[in-house]
């Protein structure tokens, strides 16, 4: 079982691979869009590149909800409903989304994942404590 | 000109891994100025060549349905100049897969020399896009035929690889 410092290095150079950025760029609090300039294809190739990196399985929607935040049910205005805030919580609770939910716009959620959330996704997929 | 960077495939394991050549010709009209007096096949067209080979074993895992696009090029590395007289073998290899797109390697050799490595990301369109049609049927039809692709064609389980009924059904629905 890899520690967390080892998941950290791998999540950071496949980032570093995926994104073409510097790896003193990928610090545990920079956002994937906003800080290392990761496109929509983007969080595919991040994947792809995890599922290599720690032989795991990620199906679709597991690591960025896309049915949730597209779901008209959760979705009013372009802004989750506090359903859909709940819905997206419960399906990603290594994602911290206290400062989202203040203004839940769906279009600002890409910019929310940072890499140390990457890390939390991968530590609870592999069941590091 | 036709858009074709590839001229025939030479192996189709569908699902895993396809290889295609492109044999380089003085007569391409692109290389009268790429450069005058000094014939280079443009990177830039090794990579299409690439993407068509790994775009078209990509869209075959979904029997040619959907959409699929070269969405980025996640790296590309090229050791030496491609001219006329080269035959180029590229050599696609399915990374990973899934209903969003896929991640495939290409290399591209001539004869035993690696000339270059890239690395592709696909997409499957949809969404916005999902009405939208790259091709029409019995266009990407002819090309896959024109590339000898259900000759060399397998399948998973060593069966050939035939043209898919939907594919001949448009064609016969248009015989324009």
């Amino acid at each position: 079982m890899p520690t967390k410092e080892e998941i950290y290095q791998k999540v950071q150079a496949a980032l570093v691979d995926a994104l073409g950025v510097e790896q003193e760029e990928v610090t545990p609090e920079a956002t994937l869009v906003g800080d290392l300039g990761a496109e929509s294809i983007d969080f595919l190739d991040i994947v792809f590149r995890l599922e290599k990196a720690f032989d795991i399985k990620i199906p679709q929607n597991e690591l960025v909800p896309q049915d949730i935040l597209t779901n008209a049910q959760y979705v009013k205005d372009g802004r989750l409903t506090p359903e859909g805030l709940a819905a997206l919580q419960q399906r990603i609770p290594f994602v911290d989304l206290s400062k989202f939910a203040e203004n839940p716009v769906v279009q600002d959620f890409p910019n929310v994942m940072t890499v140390g959330d990457i890390c939390r996704y991968v530590e609870m997929k592999l069941g590091v404590a | 000109m036709r858009w074709f960077w590839i001229d025939r495939f030479l192996e189709f394991e569908c699902g895993r891994r396809a290889k295609a050549i492109k044999n380089i010709s003085l007569a391409e009209e692109h290389l009268q100025d790429h450069f005058p007096g000094y014939p280079v096949m443009p990177a830039s067209l090794i990579v299409e060549g690439a993407a068509q080979t790994g775009g078209l074993l990509v869209a075959q895992c979904s029997d040619f349905r959907e959409k699929v696009v070269l969405a980025k090029v996640s790296s590309a590395r090229f050791y030496a100049e491609a001219v006329p007289g080269d035959t180029l073998i590229y050599t696609a290899t399915i990374e990973a897969l899934q209903k969003d797109g896929a991640s495939v390697q290409v290399t591209v050799h001539r004869q035993e020399e690696l000339l270059a490595e890239l690395q592709l990301m696909f997409a499957h369109l949809d969404g916005e896009f999902a009405d939208k049609t790259l091709f029409k049927p019995k266009t990407l039809l002819f090309w896959l035929r024109a590339l000898g692709t259900f000759q060399v064609g397998r399948l998973p389980d060593g069966g050939p690889l035939h043209e898919p009924d939907w594919m001949r059904q448009a064609e016969a629905a248009d015989p324009d």
